[in-house]
């Protein structure tokens, strides 16, 4: 591995890491959640219980439902 | 004993092997490898164990003249990584018991948002990040008046074998119940009495929690128009990064994240030139009565405004500061390694009479210095949010275990940085008002006549430190934060910019804490409402719909009028606020805690693992006897300064004897203040210790219930069976990069997908 691949790694690295930690992932999860599912129930007899939110729709989907549903922070 | 017993119950329908490769390590394969010492395994551990050990005789045996800091730095963390390797592996192997075949909630409750596995590395810092805010910062710096050593201690030790017992115990238990929050598994498993109790004890304690961490920021902002603006300026900010990325850039939290913090820098920076024109002097310097109601106003309209437009996007610059900020002081302590010009125990341990918080060490060091070494308060998050994407069974101690003594290295540094500024410096900040006269001479005199040695304070001392970190006055600024900030300041401008850069990095450390406790109170306000709303829907039902508008008004203006109150009575104490009130703050938490483990006692009975119970029962044993003798101490001392009773009736018989000022009060109002205050944190401190005990004896009476009955019970959802692998800890061992590799190399078709629903 060259310094320069090796440094790619390690930003790449730490920008996963930080949209992780962010949360910024989020969407992907989502879909890939929702992909798995729908293939489940291609094969079984089940529609897709839910269609696909979109990103924007997603997004305001999950701070309403922190809306509902609130967590404390720690002192 | 009952240990027979956990063989019989092992769900035995769990494969190891469900489909094509083994979602879980085989046990004996674990254990074999645990148990196998390598001469290079035994030359790191004994090097380990040997720097613990040198660094802990050269704190507590050698003392000179001073002590280096990087001592307590080395001392923490080979002590945390000893406990980690064998204590938490210790009650993994026998209390917890975890199994890799069995799914996690966020496995078989997946619906890719609120149940979601996530990386452990992830959600590691995404756990560290709720449970680490201003409570390790504040405590330390408060419990630095008692010397180095006691400090240092109870952190060390009692994170490895109190906190994050703790942490690890409650994050395992909730999930295995699906990520039950710690009201409903203190329901089940105590009861309808315990569990009630539990439930009214977690939300008086929400309430002085969150009125004592306002009462910080307000000590902190009062008087400091560079605070004020630039505290003020992370309004706006997180509004337009919440308007961003709800109507501009959905999702794009890391890039909005940063120009954020890049305005969070100009607002800093900003201060500075504030600070210095005549408008800014004008309308910015503000006293504390003022800052306290603008808090109590900003924490209503918080409380009720949508997640996205506010809370949300504090949340990811606090979590980013956060971060960014513990990292940068660690280095900066390895680098510039202070010297430490304080006693190891100072005469205040024993006499009890020290100005920054009243009463000897036993038993007040332990609930000044809550968070940090045990703090109940995070047995709300580790049943909260955690339990709900971990992946893996076995990666919860890495998580709740290792997550605690994360926070544990960041009190440590606190404590190092409020010990690192001089010590006359130190006692003319912490103590109050009602000591110094909030003057440099009064100061001066006040912290001279203490007769400490070695401690000779000229007021020059305090002028040019308050113009070195841009201040009015560093005179009685108590609460720990500017303390914290100016011990920062010290460190880092030594690392950047000299003594020129100190303004700015005591207003950035200022910022740091002022920006996550105001998500604290906004988050806590939203918790308390809606358990407030929650049991008055059992008599009013329309109050369970949380959607209500009015409802969720009148419940937010209740619980904010709850936490303002005291704030409010904090900031006009004529005692000084602080000092009467944070020991209030540290028995709530620590009350909170010893409810967290009567309810994992009770657990642990009633799986019967009595063998094992001393594990819960000694760190259980400790917070009972320290947070109820603490308590009655507050309530029965005859002593003045300690007992808010005996300070209730020296002021109420000083009025009824017609006398127009007594002690720190200087009139007749001061001194009906005195009387009124006493009596409220003297009953606060009674509901607290009745609610307590009623939950501990429900405890103790639900784990003799248990060993009486022989009990295997358990309270836990169905074993199901899980279909994906991760490895546990931060570093693979070499059995799970194998199975890794394996888990890599599967096809795309063959990798098993978790199924919804």
């Amino acid at each position: 591995m060259t310094l320069w691949a090796g440094v790619r790694t390690g930003v790449r690295g730490v920008a996963w890491y930080l949209k992780g930690l962010l949360g910024e992932d989020a969407y992907d999860k989502y879909v890939a959640h929702h992909a798995a599912s729908c293939e489940t129930d291609a094969a079984g007899l089940d529609r897709a219980p839910h269609p696909l939110l979109t990103e924007r729709e997603f997004w305001r989907d999950q701070t309403d439902r922190q809306d509902k549903n609130p967590q404390g922070r720690c002192c | 004993m009952g240990v027979t017993s956990s063989t019989t119950k092992e769900p035995t329908a769990l494969k190891r092997v469900p489909r094509d490769l083994a979602v879980a390590l085989n046990p004996e394969e674990l254990d074999a490898h645990d148990r196998q010492w390598t001469p290079l395994k035994i030359a790191i551990w004994s090097a380990i164990s040997l720097l613990g050990g040198l660094s802990w005789v050269m704190l507590a045996v050698v003392r000179g003249e001073t002590v280096n800091a990087i001592w307590f730095v080395f001392a923490a963390i080979c002590t945390y990584l000893i406990g980690y390797r064998f204590y938490s592996k210790f009650i993994e192997k026998h209390i917890i018991r975890p199994d890799d075949r069995r799914a996690t909630p966020a496995e078989y409750r997946a619906d890719g948002k609120d149940f979601a596995a996530t990386d452990r590395r992830v959600l590691f810092g995404h756990h560290f990040a709720a449970i680490a805010g201003a409570g390790p910062l504040v405590g330390p710096v408060l419990a630095a008046q008692l010397g180095y050593l006691p400090g240092t201690i109870w952190i060390i030790v009692g994170v490895v074998l109190a906190g994050a017992v703790q942490d690890y115990l409650v994050l395992h238990f909730s999930m295995r119940r699906g990520g039950r929050s710690l009201g409903q598994m203190a329901r089940d498993e105590l009861g309808v009495i315990g569990g009630t109790a539990a439930l009214i004890a977690t939300l008086v304690i929400m309430v002085i929690i969150v009125a004592i961490l306002a009462l910080v920021v307000t000590n902190a902002l009062a008087e400091s128009p560079w605070g004020v603006f630039s505290v003020g300026m992370t309004i706006p900010i997180a509004l337009f990064m919440g308007c961003y990325l709800r109507f501009f850039r959905p999702g794009k939290i890391t890039e909005i994240s940063i120009i954020g913090f890049v305005l969070l820098i100009a607002a800093i920076v900003g201060g500075g030139m504030v600070n210095g024109t005549e408008w800014g002097q004008t309308y910015l310097l503000l006293d504390k009565v003022t800052i306290a109601w603008g808090i109590i106003i900003y924490g209503f309209i918080a409380a009720i405004l949508p997640v996205w437009l506010l809370l949300a996007p504090r949340d990811y610059l606090s979590t980013f500061m956060k971060i960014g900020t513990i990292g940068m002081l660690a280095v900066a302590i390895v680098i510039i390694r202070p010297e430490i010009n304080v006693p190891a125990v100072s005469g205040f341990a024993t006499s009890g009479t020290g100005p920054v918080v009243a009463g000897t060490l036993f038993p007040f060091l332990f609930v000044t210095i809550a968070c940090g070494a045990l703090s109940g308060f995070h047995a709300l998050i580790a049943s909260g949010t955690t339990p709900k994407l971990i992946q893996k069974e076995r990666q919860t101690r890495f998580i709740g275990y290792g997550g605690m003594l994360m926070e544990s290295l960041v009190a440590i540094m606190a404590l190092v940085a409020a010990l690192s500024i001089d010590r006359g410096i130190y006692f003319a900040m912490n103590s109050s008002p009602a000591l110094t006269g909030g003057t440099v001479q009064g100061a001066v005199a006040f912290v001279n006549g203490l007769g400490l040695t070695g401690v000779n304070l000229t007021p020059n001392m305090l002028t040019d430190m308050a113009t070195n970190v841009g201040e009015e006055s560093i005179v009685s600024r108590t609460g720990g934060a500017p303390t914290l900030a100016v011990g920062l300041s010290h460190i880092m401008q030594q690392l950047v910019g000299g003594t020129s850069m100190m303004s700015f990095w005591y207003h950035f450390a200022i910022m740091f804490e002022a920006l996550f406790i105001l998500t604290a109170v906004d988050a806590g306000t939203r918790v308390a409402r809606f358990m407030l709303q929650d049991s008055l829907g059992n008599f009013f039902p329309k109050f369970k719909n949380t959607s209500w508008r009015p409802g969720a008004w009148a419940a937010t203006a209740v619980m904010v009028a709850a936490w303002g109150a005291v704030l409010l009575m904090g900031v006009t104490d004529p005692l000084g606020g602080i000092n009467t009130l944070f020991p209030l703050f540290g028995i709530a938490n620590q009350l909170l805690a010893a409810i967290a483990l009567a309810v994992c006692m009770a657990i642990v009975a009633k799986r019967g693992l009595f063998k094992y119970l001393w594990v819960v029962a000694l760190p259980l044993g400790f917070a009972a006897v320290v947070t109820i003798s603490a308590s009655f101490l507050k309530i029965f001392s005859t002593t003045p300064g300690i007992g808010y009773f005996a300070q209730n009736r020296a002021f109420a018989d000083a009025l009824a004897a017609g006398e127009t000022s007594f002690g720190t009060a200087p009139n007749v109002l001061a001194m009906e203040a005195v009387v009124r205050n006493t009596m409220v944190q003297g009953v606060l401190s009674i509901i607290f210790v009745v609610l307590s005990i009623i939950v501990i004896l429900t405890a103790i009476q639900a784990t003799v219930r248990a060993y009486r009955q022989r009990s295997n019970a358990t309270s836990e959802d169905d074993a199901v069976q899980s279909q994906i692998y991760a490895p546990a800890g931060f570093i693979m061992t070499p059995p799970e990069k194998v199975l890794q590799a394996q888990w890599d190399a599967l096809p795309v078709e063959k990798k098993i997908k978790v199924k919804g629903h």
